[in-house]
C-alpha cells in the first residue's frame, strides 16, 4: 500500500515536470548487460572443457563406440513353417517372440497398460515384426500346456480371448512325430534340459532347424553327438542365449576389440537372484495330475522317478532333468564372455557351493562359484551365484590399464595404476574416480560422456530404455537371427560351435560340483577329465 | 536512489541488495537454460520420472509421452533463459518474476521435501518442507514486491519512455 501511495505520488510529480531520458538514465538502464557478457564467458569456458576432455580422452584413444545393429537386411519371402515342442515358461516367451502370444497374454498387456501407462508391454509386442512364419505343430506332453500352446499358435491377429483365431495348429503327443512332420521346417526346443540334444539329434536328422534352449546339452556324451549330427545334416542351429542381442554388446566388443582395457586377468560373472520363482520354485498347475501328463515321456533318458508334480514344474531343482545354476544361468554369462573374448573352453574348472537356502528337496545348489583357469590367455573367469539375495553384482571385466562394468549401464573405468594411462593421468587428464565411459542403453549416445545426473539414474536402473518409447525384446531379436540365418543359408552368432563351448564349459562346472574335484579339459583328446 | 524518486521508500543499500538478489536469481536462471541447451542429451525425462507425491502423477505422464516431453524440454529450457535474461536486465522484471515463480513453483511441486519421500536424485542437503527450490520462490516474491527494474535495468527505459509518450 504504501509503495503504491508513493508510485502515484511519483506519477503525479513526473506528470507534472515529464523527464527527458538522460545519460543517467541509459546507464542506469543498461548496467547489467555486462553480467550477460559474464555467463556467456563461463559457459563458453564449460563447453570448452567438456569438447577437450572428449577430444583429450575419446577421440584420441578412439574410444567412441556407438551400439550397432546385429540384424541384417534378409529376403523374408518365403514362409517358414514352424514346430514348438515344449510350451511351459520358456516355450511361451519363444512364441510371443516369433509374434504368436496367447491370447489370454494379450488381454493381460492390455489390461496392464490400461492400468498403468509405463507398461509398455503390449504396444512393444504389437509393434514387433511380423516373421512371415506359420506355427504348423506343437507338442507339450502336459494337455493344458499343449491347448494353451495351440491358441497361441493360432492367435496370428495377435488378439485376445475374443478376438480373431487363425487355424489351429496341429498338435502332437510325441516329439519324434512333430519332428518328422514334412509341413514343418524348423523347430524350437524349450523342454527340460535332459530333454534338449535327443530332440534336436531327431530334429537335426529329420533336416529341420533348431532354435535350442539351453543348456544345449544335459549329459556329456549327447555333446558330442549333437554337435555331429548339427554338422553332418547342414541345418541352421542356433542356441537360445539371447544375451548378444542386448545393446550393451555391440558397444563391449567394439571396446575390447580395441584392447582399451589393456591386458585382461580376471572375470567376474554373477547371478543374484532372491525369489522363489528366480530358484525355480514355479507354481504347480492346479488341474494338473498323471491324467493329464505323459509322466514315462517326462522321464526319458533321466533316472526313474515316480510321478511327482514338484518334479516335474520344478525339474530345474534336480539333476536328474537339469544342470542347475551351471546350466541354467553361467551359461548365459559364458555365452556373452566368449562372444567378447572368444576364449572357448577353460582349462579347468572348479566348483563349490551348496544348499544352503531352499532346503526344498533339491539336489543341485542355490549358491555355486566356478574358478574357470585359461593359462592360454593368462586369465581367471570366475562365476559366482546365490539364489537368496538380490545384492547388485554386474560384470566386471578386469584389465591392466582399465576395467569395464556391466550393469544396468556399461562404464570403463581407468585403473590408477595403468601404465598405458600413467603419462594421462599424471596430466590429470583421466581421473580414475570417474568412468571415462559410460554407455546407457536405450540412449544412442555417440560420444559416450553422460553428466552425473544421467549416470546415476542409469546405475538405480531407471528403465532408459522407455525415453525412446520402444522396448525391443531380446527374445524376439534372437528368434530373428535364427530366422535370418535359415533364409539366408547361414549359422547365427550363437551357433553349435559357440554351443559346443558353451554345453562342455556348463559340464565342466557342474561335474566339479558333484565330484568335488578339479576338472581339466583334455583339447587334444576332446575330453573332460 | 532514493534522489530517483522512483522508488523513495528504498535507501540506496537496500536498493542495492534488491538489485543483487533481482541479477542473482537470473543468473542461476539463465545458466541453468544454457547448460540445458548446449547438452544435445538433455532431457527432463529423468526429473519428471523422479517425481514423488501428490502430483507425482501429473509429471510422470508427462515425461511418459514424446510429444508433451519435448514441449516440457523445450518450455523449460527456453523459459529458464529467458526469465534469467529478463531478471539480469531488469526488462520486464515484474512479468519475469512471475513466470520464474511459476516455474520453481512446479519444481517444489514435483519433489517436494516432505517427510517419508526418498527422491532417486541425490540432494546436496537435508530438508523438510523448506528447500532450496522454496527459498528461491520466496527470494522472486522479495523481488517481485520491491522490484528494481526501474532502478537498474532496461525498465528504466521503458518507464521513461511510457512517460513522453503519456505526455
Amino acid at each position: 500500500m504504501k509503495g503504491k501511495k508513493s508510485e502515484n505520488k511519483t506519477d503525479k510529480k513526473s506528470k507534472s515536470s515529464p523527464r527527458l531520458i538522460d545519460r543517467r538514465d541509459i546507464i542506469k538502464g543498461l548496467a547489467t548487460i555486462p553480467v550477460l557478457g559474464a555467463i556467456a564467458y563461463g559457459i563458453y569456458r564449460k563447453k570448452r572443457l567438456y569438447t577437450n576432455y572428449k577430444n583429450n580422452i575419446l577421440d584420441e584413444l578412439n574410444l567412441n563406440p556407438a551400439p550397432v545393429g546385429i540384424s541384417r537386411k534378409v529376403n523374408k519371402d518365403k514362409l517358414i513353417r514352424l514346430g514348438i515342442v515344449g510350451f511351459g515358461i520358456r516355450g511361451r516367451q519363444l512364441l510371443r517372440g516369433a509374434g504368436f502370444a496367447e491370447p489370454k497374454w494379450i488381454d493381460d498387456a492390455k489390461n496392464a497398460a490400461r492400468q498403468n501407462k509405463f507398461d509398455t508391454t503390449y504396444d512393444d509386442y504389437m509393434e514387433q515384426e511380423d516373421l512371415n512364419i506359420v506355427v504348423n505343430g506343437v507338442c507339450d506332453i502336459f494337455d493344458v500346456h499343449a491347448k494353451e500352446a495351440l491358441l497361441a499358435g493360432a492367435n496370428i491377429h495377435r488378439e485376445g480371448v475374443n478376438g480373431r483365431k487363425g487355424t489351429l495348429p496341429k498338435r502332437y503327443l510325441n516329439y519324434r512325430e512333430l519332428v518328422s512332420s514334412p509341413d514343418i521346417d524348423a523347430v524350437i526346443i524349450a523342454t527340460p534340459d535332459h530333454w534338449h540334444a535327443p530332440i534336436a539329434i531327431e530334429a537335426a536328422k529329420n533336416g529341420k532347424h533348431v532354435y535350442c534352449e539351453k543348456p544345449m546339452t544335459w549329459s556329456v556324451e549327447e555333446t558330442y553327438e549333437l554337435v555331429k549330427i548339427v554338422k553332418d545334416s547342414g541345418i541352421t542351429f542356433q542356441l537360445g542365449h539371447q544375451g548378444i542381442q542386448n545393446e550393451y554388446f555391440s558397444v563391449a566388443k567394439q571396446l575390447l576389440d580395441r584392447n582399451v582395457l589393456g591386458k585382461i586377468s580376471l572375470i567376474e560373472l554373477t547371478t543374484n537372484r532372491n525369489s522363489p520363482n528366480g530358484a525355480w520354485v514355479y507354481p504347480i498347475h492346479p488341474d494338473a495330475s498323471p491324467r493329464n501328463i505323459d509322466w514315462s515321456q517326462f522321464i526319458g533318458q533321466a533316472p526313474y522317478h515316480k510321478f511327482s508334480l514338484e518334479r516335474f514344474f520344478r525339474w530345474r531343482c534336480w539333476w536328474d532333468y537339469s544342470l542347475g545354476l551351471s546350466g541354467d544361468l553361467m551359461t548365459h554369462e559364458y555365452d556373452i564372455i566368449n562372444h567378447l573374448l572368444g576364449i572357448g573352453i577353460p582349462y579347468s574348472a572348479v566348483s563349490s557351493g551348496g544348499i544352503y537356502f531352499f532346503k526344498d528337496g533339491r539336489t543341485v545348489p542355490d549358491v555355486i562359484q566356478t574358478a574357470m583357469e585359461y593359462p592360454d590367455y593368462d586369465l581367471t573367469m570366475l562365476y559366482s551365484a546365490t539364489l537368496s539375495s538380490e545384492a547388485h553384482r554386474g560384470k566386471l571385466i578386469m584389465g591392466h590399464d582399465a576395467s569395464m562394468e556391466i550393469n544396468d549401464s556399461l562404464t570403463v573405468k581407468v585403473d590408477y595404476n595403468s601404465t598405458r594411462f600413467r603419462k594421462k593421468i599424471d596430466k590429470g587428464i583421466i581421473n580414475p574416480d570417474v568412468p571415462i565411459y559410460t554407455y546407457v542403453p536405450g540412449q544412442n549416445k555417440i560420444d559416450g560422456v553422460v553428466t552425473p545426473t544421467e549416470q546415476y539414474f542409469a546405475q538405480r536402473g531407471l528403465l532408459y530404455t522407455y525415453r525412446d518409447g520402444k522396448r525391443v525384446d531380446t527374445t524376439y531379436l534372437h528368434i530373428k537371427e535364427w530366422l535370418d540365418s535359415i533364409r539366408s543359408d547361414t549359422q547365427p552368432g550363437c551357433n553349435i560351435d559357440r554351443g559346443f563351448e558353451e554345453a562342455i564349459t556348463a559340464h565342466m562346472s557342474a561335474i566339479s560340483y558333484r565330484e568335488n574335484r578339479k576338472v581339466f579339459w583334455d583339447k587334444d583328446k576332446l575330453g573332460i577329465v | 536512489m532514493t534522489n530517483d524518486k522512483l522508488y523513495p521508500y528504498l535507501n540506496d543499500i537496500q536498493a542495492v541488495f534488491l538489485i543483487i538478489l533481482r541479477v542473482a536469481v537470473g543468473w542461476h536462471f539463465l545458466y541453468e537454460g544454457l547448460v540445458k541447451i548446449i547438452d544435445p542429451n538433455w532431457s527432463a525425462f529423468e526429473y519428471l520420472m523422479d517425481s514423488q507425491g501428490i502430483f507425482s502423477g501429473i509429471f510422470k505422464s508427462m515425461a511418459s509421452n514424446q510429444s508433451v516431453l519435448a514441449v516440457v524440454d523445450l518450455l523449460n529450457v527456453w523459459g529458464l533463459m529467458l526469465i534469467g535474461g529478463g531478471l539480469i536486465l531488469g526488462i520486464f522484471t515484474r512479468f519475469s518474476t512471475i513466470c520464474a515463480i511459476i516455474l520453481l513453483s512446479f519444481y517444489y511441486l514435483s519433489h517436494p521435501p516432505f517427510l517419508g519421500l526418498e527422491y532417486i536424485m541425490p540432494q546436496e542437503g537435508n530438508y523438510l518442507l523448506v528447500d532450496k527450490t522454496l527459498v528461491e520462490i520466496l527470494a522472486l516474491a522479495v523481488v517481485y514486491v520491491f522490484p528494481t527494474g526501474h532502478i537498474l535495468g532496461i525498465d528504466r527505459l521503458i518507464l521513461k519512455l511510457k512517460e513522453i509518450k503519456n505526455k
